[in-house]
Formats: structure tokens, sequence, C-alpha cells
């Protein structure tokens, strides 16, 4: 068998489990670093963007150790359920999590910073407490950014290698990913399983982003018009 | 609407102070004033502190100290001395209705969404009735299902109006509502602000810098400038206040001259002033030119000063003829200077004058110095200031 189907299917769950996680944390994430003014605030921003400049080993090693059973959560998590998290699923999520973090919440924050404060400040006035504000106006005016942050948090984990490999190891139907099954068959000279898998992901990948920003363009074109109405209106 | 007689709405109350530490110019806001239901105007130039103050009054800024208040209700308290707030209650729960200088009206909800926003608290049914009533009341119930990117200027003016009427508030801010439309809609939208301002009778602080919207509105006037209220009244007592001689104004004027009020001429609305330059060479101090003026709370033999914009005035090579100007004075041209694309002119007509003209009106006239001219200036181009 050319394609190592298990691994694929292995590799799209992870992906979904990653970016559906990183869109329920990186929001309120993303909307205090949009608003907040605390002054160490570059000091998160920093941390956040961390994972795009590290290499992976270091960033999978890390979280290895802070899994391990020599770390107090792993020791925590071995007496909660009896066995490590290192080399298993959802050892996976966790260390995908922070490997996609910035590529899910700099999109969100850059979306929310374009809101018009001028909106926030009306909806205030018109009695909204700020939760309210955020799903009713913050959230709805930032879809196509929602939108891209999710979906390259979940392109970024179908291709990741270093952090499965550091955390995950190669368990088939458990860890090894598509990726990992790649580099595996080229170890074992198959060049041709090796080709099939590269040139499934490949396509798979560029369709996904190619749909997600078709969408995100016709869901941008007529509010175009719209979002420029309101800033032809009186000027001081 | 059911304009029923209601109990008098409590009065708007607020004493705000607050500095922005700036490194170029410091600028502090520092009023104390009572607003009885109707209107008042904040009126001034901008940069006078009127934005500022509305959202201090909304919760949106954070005075350094004062108090606001509407009747008994505190809204805000702080000593200058403590570091927090006393009273400090969020801006959406002030039950401050304000209608933003660029409306910020939700860009992604069609105009009943966004009238429907501030209802959030009713039940679906009377939050829909309500929103209808309310733009209906403002003409744009056929725009309901509209986005404001699809409707005019004035359509949307009326949707900002709407959705901050329709909750009820206790107090009513507007910053410049009307300040980017035509005169034709302005004034239809005034009429139905004036109406529903007779059948609710709120606090209503309304911000312009435009005279006209000023007359119409007025019941009473605050006169705003850098930060602090300098003149208040009605309209008619405002307007005709002279304004405070202030650096902002001063680096307007090209020409500036002592005046003393000659006559008073009620009838007319206008005054005749005596205005005398300073002594220069080649002239003997004390020469002076009679000057009609707009008519300003002022007697006989009262020292102002008179500002007029080099722009302001015409020359003319011949004596004119049948003019509505007022003021037509002979001189003659001391020098001719070109200034980028305008030629400033120098006429000493008694004073000196600085002339701004434009360098094919200088070819055209031919202009040398030396040469007699006549100058002509409309009396409302002489701008009367405090001395």
């Amino acid at each position: 068998m050319l394609i190592d189907w298990q691994a694929f299917r292995l590799t799209i769950e992870l992906a979904l489990v990653v970016s559906g996680t990183l869109f329920v944390v990186g929001l309120p994430l993303a909307w205090w670093i949009a608003f907040s003014r605390w002054r160490w605030k570059f000091f998160v921003e920093a941390v956040v963007a961390l994972p795009i400049v590290l290499p992976p080993t270091v960033l999978g090693f890390y979280v290895l150790v802070a899994l391990g059973s020599h770390s107090p959560l792993g020791r925590w998590w071995q007496s909660w359920t009896g066995h490590t998290l290192a080399f298993t699923f959802t050892g996976l999520v966790i260390g995908s999590i922070f490997y996609s973090l910035p590529f899910a919440v700099q999109p969100f924050t850059a979306s929310f910073s374009s809101v018009d404060r001028k909106l926030l400040a009306a909806s205030a006035t018109l009695g909204a407490s700020a939760l309210r504000t955020f799903f009713r106006v913050v959230v709805p005016l930032s879809v196509p950014g929602l939108v891209t942050g999710a979906v390259l948090a979940f392109a970024h984990t179908m291709g990741e290698f270093g952090v499965v490999l550091m955390i995950g190891g190669n368990i088939p139907g458990v860890t090894r990913t598509v990726s990992i099954g790649i580099y595996d068959q080229v170890q074992a000279s198959n060049y041709a399983a090796a080709n099939a898998m590269a040139l499934l992901l490949l396509v798979f990948c560029f369709a996904v982003l190619t749909v997600v920003y078709a969408l995100n363009r016709r869901t941008l074109d007529p509010g175009a018009p719209i979002q420029r109405s309101w800033t032809t209106g009186p000027v001081k | 609407m059911p304009a029923e007689a209601k109990p008098a709405n409590p009065a708007l109350s607020a004493r705000i102070r607050k500095i922005f530490p700036s490194t170029e110019r410091e600028f502090s806001l520092d009023v104390d004033f009572n607003a009885a239901p109707g209107f008042t105007i904040l009126f001034g130039a901008s940069g006078a502190g009127k934005t500022t103050l509305l959202d201090c009054v909304a919760g949106l800024a954070t005075p350094d100290a004062g108090r606001i208040s509407v009747g008994e209700r505190v809204l805000f308290e702080a000593n200058q001395h403590e570091a927090k707030a006393r009273v400090d209650v969020s801006v959406a729960k002030r039950g401050v209705g304000y209608v933003l200088q660029d409306l910020a009206l939700f860009p992604h909800l069609t105009v009943e969404r966004n009238t429907e926003y501030g209802l959030a608290h009713l039940p679906r049914q009377s939050r829909k009735q309500r929103a209808a009533a309310m733009l209906q009341e403002f003409r744009i119930e056929h725009l309901h299902q509209q986005r404001p990117g699809k409707i005019s200027g004035g359509e949307r003016q009326r949707v900002a109006l709407a959705r901050a009427l329709v909750t009820d508030p206790g107090v009513l801010l507007l910053d410049e509502p009307l300040a980017a439309l035509d005169a034709a809609t302005k004034a239809k939208i005034l009429d139905d602000l004036r109406r529903w301002n007779q059948a609710h009778r709120i606090p209503i602080l309304y911000v312009t810098h435009s005279r006209e919207e000023v007359i119409a509105l007025g019941e009473r006037v605050l006169v705003m400038e850098q930060g602090r209220i300098i003149a208040q009244g009605t309209p008619h007592e405002v307007l005709r206040a002279p304004l405070q001689e202030t650096m902002a104004q001063l680096a307007g004027f090209e020409n500036i001259f002592d005046a003393t009020v000659e006559s008073i001429h009620e009838d007319r609305g206008t005054m005749l002033c005596r205005i005398t330059g300073c002594p220069s060479p080649g002239r003997e101090a004390g020469s002076s030119v009679l000057l009609e003026t707009p008519l300003i709370r002022a007697e006989a033999g009262s020292r102002l000063r008179v500002g007029i914009r080099a722009g302001d005035i015409l020359l003319a090579i011949a004596k004119p003829v049948g003019l509505s100007a007022r003021n037509v004075i002979a001189g003659r041209l001391v020098s001719l200077e070109r200034r980028d694309m305008i030629v400033s002119a120098r006429v000493d007509c008694g004073v000196e004058m600085d002339i701004h003209l434009t360098l094919a009106a200088r070819d055209a006239l031919d202009l040398a110095e030396g040469r007699d001219v006549w100058l002509v200036i409309k009396t409302y181009s002489c701008h009367l200031m405090k001395k």
C-alpha cells in the first residue's frame, strides 16, 4: 500500500482538535492582547510569537520534559490517569497547541485591533456589556481574520514534524502522522510511497487554503463598501 | 409619539477637571455647568474640548476630578487628591444616549438591528415594536432592512439618532450630528429633533460650531474655548458677545487694530468703530479710519480690537459704486510682495492694512507701489474681540 491512510486520518484528527481548541483558547487571548492596556503586555505577545522562530525540536523537547514523569504536571497526570502523557495522542495535541498558537492568535488579534474603537464606544453607550460587545460587534466584524487564524492553525498542524517526533515518536495509529510516515518511507528508500503521501498532503493543504481564501474574499466583498461607508460620515 | 404631560425630568449637572499632559501643549478641561431639560448648545472652535466634555459625561473618558449627576443620581464623583474615583458608573449603566461624531453605526447590522441594539433587555416582540415606532418617528421605517452602507448621510444621521433615543436615555449627547449635511436635510432633521425634545424634555448637550444651528435650536448656549466655558446665555446674548482675544484667534488675522466704538446702531445691527494703527515711520501717529462692524454688546467709547483677514479685503483701482459692502476706504499702495502663489499688498489708508491678492489680480490691475487704490471690507469681515 502506497498511502498510509491511518496516518492521514490521525493527522486530520489532530489538526481538527488543535485548531478547534485554539479557536476557543485563542479568542479570549487575542481579545486581551488587542484591548489590554497592561504595560507588560509585550511580554505575553513575545511568548505567543515564540513558536514562529523556535526550532520545533526545542519546543518539543521542553514540552516532552514538562509532560514526562519527572515534572509535577507529568506526575499529576500519571497519578490521575495511570499513564504518562508523552507518546500519546493527548500529548501530541498539547504540544501542537503551543506550536500553532501564534498562527491562530496573531490573525485574531490583528482583526480585533482593526475594529473601529468608536463602534465599541457606541455599543457601551447603548448599554451593552463587554461580552455582548465582543460577540455582537467585534466577532462579526472579524470573521475573515477568525477564519484565517483557524485555517492557518489547521494547516500548520497538518504539516508539523519536529514537535511530533519529539513528543509522540512514531507509534502507528497513535502518534504517527503523515509527515513522520513520509520521513519513515524515505529512510527505508521507498521513494514511491513517500512521493504518494507527500503529494497527497500537498494537494490537500493547497485545496483547503484555496477554498478558505476564496470564501474569505466572498464574505469580504459585500462588506467592503459598508466598511468604507461609515468612515465617510461627518468629518471634523 | 404620545405627548402626555410628564413630570419634569432631572437636569444634568457637571463639574469636570481633566488634564491631558502633552509635551507640546498641555490641554486641560475645566468646566462647571448645569443643563436643564431641553437643548444646551456647546459652541466653540474645534479643539476647544467639546467632545472631551461629552466623553466624560458618557463615561468614555474619566475626569481627574469632579462630579457628574443627573438629578439625584450621581454618575461620577472624584476628588483631586484621591487616586480612585468615589463613584464611577460604567458607560453601559449611565443611561446616557450619545450620537458620536462619525455616528459609529454598526456596519454589519441592518437599520432595524442597529436601532434594536440598545434594547437587549426587552423581549423580542417589544424590542421590535419600540424600534419600529422610533424608525417611523424619524421617517426611516422604509429602510429597516438596509445596511448603513447603503443609505444616504442624512438617513444614517437619523438612524444614529433613533438608535440612541430608543433606549429612553436620561441625557442625550449629540456631537456635531448635522455637520456633514446639506441645509435642507439639516433643517428637516432639526425639526424632528425639536419635536422629540418637546415631547420628552431631557437634557440634550448639542455640540456644534455652526452659528446657524445655534440659532435654530438654542435655548441656552455655552461657549467653550481651550477647555473652559467662557460665556453662556441665550444664543442672542452669546453670539453678540465680543470674542475673547486668544492666540488661536490672533493667528488667523493678518490685520489687527485697536478700535473705539463711536456709535451704535441697534436698528441696523451695526456699529461704527474708529480704528487706529501703530504709528510707523512716514505716517503721523493718530491717523485713523472709521469702520462699520457688526453690533456686539458694547457701549460708545468701549475699547476693543478688530481683526480682518487679509484675504477678506477687496482691492479696487477706481472708487467702486453700487456695492453692498459698507466699508470703502481710499488709500495708497505702499508695497507689493510676492509670497509663493499670493501677493501681499500693504495699503496705507490712515492705518496700514495687509491685503492678499492672486498673481493674476495683480497683473490685471497693473498694480505698482505708490498707486491710489480703494479697499472694500464687508461689515461681517470685521471681527471684534475683547481687548
